[in-house]
C-alpha cells in the first residue's frame, strides 16, 4: 500500500509539470489580450453591453479565428429581456454575430389584453469589419480602431408592432464605432454612431411618426481594475418615433470579469428609459464562453 | 459616405501622432515614461529589474507559443538587453547598448498572436514579482508600439 502510494506520487510528480504545461486544442489559438475582443452586446455584436465596439469580437487574432457565445438577462421594472447567440471573429477584421431576443412582457402583457407573459421576440444577424486603426498595440498614438457595422434586424411579432404604429416588422441599422484603449492609464474609450430606425431596439419595430434614419449617438468607458476584471458605463441614445409612448436613452454602469480567456461574466444596473409604461431599470447579466 | 467621413475626420485628427517615422528603428525612440525614478523603483530597480527579467525567461521557455523562438537564442544577452531597455524606459538612466528592434526580430517571423504572448508572459513576470498592476500597463504601453517593428507576420 505505502508503495503504491509513493509510485503514485512519483507518476503525479512526473505528469503534474507536464500536465501544466501541455499544450491544449487553444494554444494556438485564442491568441488576443484578455478582454481585448469585449463582450457580446444585447443584440450579439462585440462591445459592451449595449454598444458596440471597434473591436472584432472573440480572441481570434490576425491568422486565426474566434468563436463564442452568451446569454444574457435583463431584468427589468415590469420586463424581463432574454438575449442569447453567439458570434465567429475572421483574422481580427472580420466579426459575424447572431443573436436572438426574447422581450417578456410579464404582467403588462395581461394588462394589455395580450396575456401574461406575452414575449416580442427578434433575430439580429451583424456584420462587423474593422477598417483601420489598432485599440490596443498602437499606444503612441491617439489613432483609434475604427469599425463600421451593419445589424439585420426581424421582429417575430409584426402585426403587434404595426398596432403600436410602427411601419414595419424589420429594419437595418448601420453604425460606425471608434475605441481606444489608454493602456498606460488602464482607460478604454468608445463611441458608436448608429443610424437605425428601431423602435427599443426594434422589439417596438421600425418606423414610427416618420420613416426616416435616425442617428444616435453610444459610448461607453471602461477602466481596467485589474487584467481580469473592467469596471464602466455606457449610454445609448434611442429615437423617440412611437406616437403611442416615449422613449429615452439607456444607460448602464457594470462590471465585467473574465477569470479565464473562456469565460466572462458582466454584471450591470441598467436603466432603459421609458418603455411604454415607465422608467425600465434593473439587473444586466451576462455570461460569454468562448475562444 | 457618411462612414467615410467620419474614417476621414478621425484619420485628420490623429495624423500627427502617426508621424513618426516608420523606418526608424523602434530602440532609437524607445520613449523614456517616467519624470524621475519613481516607475523605476516600482519595478525594483536595476535588481528587481534582473528578477524580472530572469523569470520571464523562463516563462517565455515554458510557454510553446514563444519556447521555439527562444531556446536556441542568446538567452543570457536578451535578457541583459531587456534588463538595459527596460531600465531607460522607466527612467532609471541606463543605456541601451543592444540591436535595434527590427534588427533583432526581422527575421524572426513574428506574428501578432506570438506578440501577445510574450506580452502576456511579460504580464505573469510582473504579477509574480508584485509589480503594481497600473506600473505594468505603463511599461507595456510604452512597448506596444515595437509590435511595428517587431511584428512581420
Ligand atoms: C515589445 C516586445 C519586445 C521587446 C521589447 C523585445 C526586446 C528584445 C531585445 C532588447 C532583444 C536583444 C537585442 C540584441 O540582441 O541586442 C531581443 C532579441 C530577441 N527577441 Fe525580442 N523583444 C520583443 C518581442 C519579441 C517577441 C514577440 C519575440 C518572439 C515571440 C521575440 C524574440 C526575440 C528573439 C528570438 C531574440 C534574439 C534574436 C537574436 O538571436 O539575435 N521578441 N528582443
Amino acid at each position: 500500500m505505502k508503495t503504491l502510494i509513493r509510485l503514485l506520487g512519483v507518476a503525479v510528480a512526473l505528469v503534474l509539470p507536464a500536465a501544466v504545461h501541455a499544450e491544449t486544442p487553444f494554444t494556438y489559438a485564442s491568441g488576443k489580450l484578455l478582454l481585448t475582443g469585449g463582450v457580446n452586446t444585447v443584440e450579439g455584436t462585440a462591445g459592451g453591453g449595449l454598444t458596440p465596439w471597434a473591436v472584432i469580437g472573440s480572441y481570434g487574432e490576425k491568422g486565426q479565428f474566434g468563436a463564442n457565445v452568451y446569454a444574457t438577462d435583463v431584468n427589468t421594472t415590469d420586463y424581463d429581456i432574454r438575449s442569447y447567440g453567439g458570434l465567429v471573429g475572421l483574422d481580427d477584421r472580420l466579426e459575424i454575430s447572431w443573436s436572438h431576443q426574447d422581450f417578456d412582457t410579464e404582467a403588462v402583457g395581461a394588462a394589455l389584453g395580450l396575456g401574461h407573459g406575452y414575449t416580442i421576440g427578434q433575430d439580429v444577424l451583424g456584420v462587423k469589419v474593422k477598417i483601420l486603426g489598432d485599440a490596443v498595440l498602437e499606444q503612441d498614438s491617439w489613432l483609434p480602431q475604427v469599425a463600421a457595422g451593419i445589424q439585420f434586424k426581424k421582429n417575430q411579432n409584426g402585426a403587434l408592432v404595426k398596432a403600436l404604429g410602427a411601419r414595419d416588422d424589420e429594419g437595418t441599422d448601420y453604425y460606425v464605432s471608434a475605441t481606444k484603449l489608454f493602456l498606460a492609464k488602464g482607460l478604454l474609450v468608445n463611441g458608436t454612431v448608429r443610424a437605425t430606425k428601431a423602435n427599443q431596439f426594434g422589439i417596438l419595430g421600425f418606423g414610427g411618426i416618420d420613416d426616416d434614419y435616425h442617428y444616435q449617438f453610444e459610448g461607453s468607458v471602461a477602466y481596467l481594475l485589474t487584467r481580469k476584471i473592467a469596471i464602466g458605463a455606457e449610454i445609448r441614445t434611442k429615437p423617440n418615433n412611437l406616437a403611442v409612448a416615449k422613449e429615452d436613452a439607456a444607460f448602464d454602469v457594470f462590471v465585467a470579469y473574465a477569470p479565464v480567456k473562456h469565460i466572462s461574466l458582466t454584471l450591470a444596473y441598467a436603466d432603459l428609459g421609458n418603455i411604454v409604461t415607465r422608467r425600465q431599470t434593473g439587473l444586466y447579466a451576462s455570461l460569454q464562453v468562448g475562444f | 459616405m457618411k462612414i467615410a467621413l467620419i474614417a476621414l475626420a478621425l484619420a485628420a485628427v490623429s495624423a500627427p501622432a502617426l508621424a513618426a517615422d516608420p523606418a526608424k528603428d523602434s530602440a532609437a525612440i524607445a520613449p523614456v515614461i517616467a519624470a524621475d525614478d519613481s516607475l523605476y523603483q516600482a519595478f525594483g530597480g536595476h535588481d528587481g529589474l534582473v528578477r524580472l527579467v530572469d523569470d520571464f525567461m523562463v516563462i517565455l521557455l515554458d510557454d510553446p507559443r514563444t519556447h521555439d523562438f527562444f531556446v536556441a537564442a542568446k538567452q543570457d544577452h536578451i535578457k541583459l538587453m531587456l534588463v538595459e531597455q527596460f531600465c531607460v524606459v522607466l527612467n532609471g538612466g541606463c543605456t541601451y547598448t543592444g540591436k535595434g528592434m527590427k534588427e533583432s526580430h526581422a527575421q524572426l517571423g513574428i506574428d501578432r498572436a506570438a506578440f501577445n504572448a510574450l506580452v502576456e508572459d511579460l504580464q505573469k513576470a510582473m504579477d509574480k514579482n508584485d509589480v503594481p498592476f497600473h506600473a505594468q500597463n505603463k511599461l507595456l504601453a510604452a512597448l506596444a508600439p515595437q509590435h511595428r517593428d517587431i511584428v512581420t507576420n
